[in-house]
């Protein structure tokens, strides 16, 4: 009605966030991951851990199916290269629909119940598709090896316009930019924009009042008019379209699809970057996203011979030992890292990394009472 | 006419007859009480009024239509409102946010996907918010967090989260229950002040000096019938009404 403007500290918000991303790689130089391949992902999972938190963060649903979704928009993404053209465009118009879709028809069922047994049926569910994609499905996902580009396919659109790739693989390019290196990132970084402002503007509406009252009363909801199923379908559908989107940019920036995308532990992963970041806020999603997605390409990439160097300032015995303690915590054990820090975080931050950052700005307000005046109103303290 | 009519309602648990013949009608613009002991089948009755319970035979209707079978939500929009035993509040939203839901649900129905407006800018929402929620004395409290309220405070707030939605009739379970002395006598005089301004309104209570003042007619329900239907003034000394309440022992 009127007056459409955003207050000034959402305004804030959004330009604080457009500047982060479109400057990331100067900015994440410094901790070595300023280069586009990691950035990409930190978008990629970012998007996805946005559209987890429309869902978890403001309904209270939890999922642990949504991988399912990620793993159909590379799908689509893929066939759409195979069948139409290599712009990422289409591709991501499928990704998206296909998400879409499938989370509509798994919403469907599992919004039948909520709690633990929605839970457990998106579970069921992704578990499903997983297993379909590694058997019955393998003349749509080819199986274990994945499905990949071929020189022998149609790709109609690239004929109609007379493109021809020749005999190599082609990468995704949106009109003849390729979309790898830093044009990827920057691809991924436009729709994470796009795909934040959006989340935003869900969270201030009318809809996403409607959400949180989901979340807090679902008894006070139904005797107050409304119509519980559809808003928590709406809500399902949207992030699984996230979910679909995130998928497919898998795909446009590494044309291959695997099942493995599907599994439950990847599921598992965006409810910890979620709850990780913070769940119900803005910005911990992709926050916690980062923070994963970081970590995991740090440690993953330790061995022992790197720990052997880190511990070199030790005497033999207490070195060896040293190393192969921790050698339990990185490379391929890096998950165990990830489960310890995942349990501290729901023990004394059970608000995510953005409460963690809310406690350091209160009490280092207290320390320096004297400049109490700086303007911010009690409104804005809450980073939703 | 009436604006809520219950006809021959029957309704069995197993063994158990808990309602038995129930008829009732509610006048527009009236407060109708429905006292009686514990187990005499108040809430199963209020149930079969708001869609919790289908009884086994019989008929509510409400403003010419029948409310049997209707999910809450359109009973809701069909005009009838329900404050709760326990008051249901959404306890993590502020108290503003609490009763703007309310009016986009009048305003917007059951469902809609109003995604891009911005909650702040619904001037219309808010001002109507803010004022109910200046009519129940908790404008000063509109940005804290209802969970954090009183109970007499909590049931304020539900009441103006009902109120903000012009129901043409408002259920009350047992509004004053669990409530300190000082706010039991709050929460009669605001649902006075209410049913002085022409709402229709039908108490369930088991404690009868609640609705003594406040209602226009009282019916008294024993083991799941109609005993007795009068004017407040009338009731109290009633040899049925004590018998039930007292099991026969003189007042």
């Amino acid at each position: 009605m009127g007056n459409q403007a955003m207050n000034k500290s959402d305004l804030i918000l959004l330009g604080a966030f457009v500047l982060v991303v479109l400057f990331a790689p100067q900015l994440f130089a410094p901790i070595g991951a300023g280069y586009p391949d990691l950035l990409q992902k930190f978008a990629i999972y970012g998007i996805f851990a946005l559209g987890f938190n429309i869902l978890f963060g403001l309904t209270g649903y939890l999922s642990f199916g949504h991988a399912a979704f990620l793993g159909v928009g590379s799908y689509s993404a893929v066939w759409c290269f195979k069948l139409l053209s290599m712009n990422p465009l289409p591709a991501l118009v499928f990704a998206i629909l296909f998400g879409g879709l499938f989370a509509a028809a798994i919403g469907f069922i599992s919004l039948r119940r909520t709690g633990i047994y929605f839970s457990i049926l998106t579970l069921a569910f992704a578990q499903m598709s997983y297993n379909l994609a590694y058997s019955v499905l393998t003349p749509i996902t080819n199986g274990e090896t994945g499905l990949q580009l071929a020189q022998s396919d149609p790709r109609l659109i690239d004929m109609m316009f007379g493109r021809d790739y020749g005999a190599v693989l082609p990468p995704s390019d949106l009109f003849g930019i390729e979309m790898t290196g830093y044009s990827g990132y920057y691809f991924c970084a436009v729709l994470l924009i796009v795909c934040f402002f959006l989340s935003l503007r869900i969270f201030r509406s009318p809809f996403g009042l409607m959400l949180r009252g989901l979340k807090s009363n679902q008894n006070r909801m139904a005797y107050t008019g409304l119509n519980i199923r559809p808003y928590a379908l709406s809500a399902f559908i949207i992030s699984g379209m996230y979910a679909g989107l995130a998928g497919g940019l898998l795909a446009i920036t590494d044309p291959l699809a695997g099942a493995e995308r599907m599994q439950w532990t990847a599921s598992g992963e965006v409810v910890l970057m979620t709850i990780l970041g913070g769940a119900g806020t803005l910005l911990g999603p992709v926050i916690g996203a980062t923070f994963i997605k970081y970590f995991e390409n740090i440690f993953s990439a330790f061995n022992d011979g790197i720990l052997n160097q880190v511990f070199d300032f030790l005497p033999d015995t207490a070195r060896e030992i040293m190393v192969s303690i921790s050698s339990l915590f990185v490379g391929e054990g890096w998950n165990l890292t990830l489960g310890a820090l995942f349990m501290l975080i729901v023990i004394f931050l059970p608000g995510g990394l953005i409460e963690g950052v809310k406690r350091i700005r209160t009490s280092v307000g207290k320390l320096f009472r004297g400049g109490g005046g700086d303007g911010k109103s009690p409104k804005s303290a809450p980073a939703e | 006419m009436s604006l809520l009519s219950v006809k021959d309602v029957n309704k069995r648990f197993g063994g158990l007859q808990a309602l038995d013949k129930v008829n009732l009608e509610v006048e527009a613009g009236t407060v109708h009480a429905i006292i009686g002991p514990n187990g005499a089948g108040k809430s199963t009755l209020l149930n079969c009024f708001i869609g919790r319970l289908d009884p086994d035979t019989g008929s509510v209707t409400f403003d010419g239509k029948s409310l049997l079978g209707l999910p809450p939500h359109e009973i809701n929009q069909a005009g009838v409102s329900r404050v709760f035993q326990t008051p249901e509040i959404f306890a993590d939203l502020t108290l503003l946010r609490n009763v703007m839901l309310p009016a986009f649900a009048k305003r917007d129905g059951s469902f809609s996907l109003n995604a891009w407006p911005l909650v702040d800018r619904q001037a219309d929402i808010r001002d109507a918010a803010m004022h109910q929620l200046e009519d129940v004395g908790l404008a000063e409290k509109a940005e804290h967090i209802a969970g954090q309220l009183s109970r007499g405070d909590k049931r304020r707030l539900e009441l103006a989260m009902c109120l903000v939605q012009q129901p043409k009739l408002l259920l009350l379970d047992e509004p004053t229950a669990g409530m300190a002395r000082a706010d039991t006598n709050n929460t009669i005089d605001l649902m006075k002040k209410i049913a002085d301004r022409g709402m229709t309104m039908v108490v369930i209570e088991h404690d009868m000096h609640v609705v003594f003042s406040l209602a226009n007619k009282i019916s008294v329900l024993a083991q799941g019938t109609v005993i007795v239907e009068d004017l407040p003034e009338n009731i109290k000394g009633n040899p049925r009404v004590q018998e039930a309440y007292l099991g026969g022992a003189h007042l």
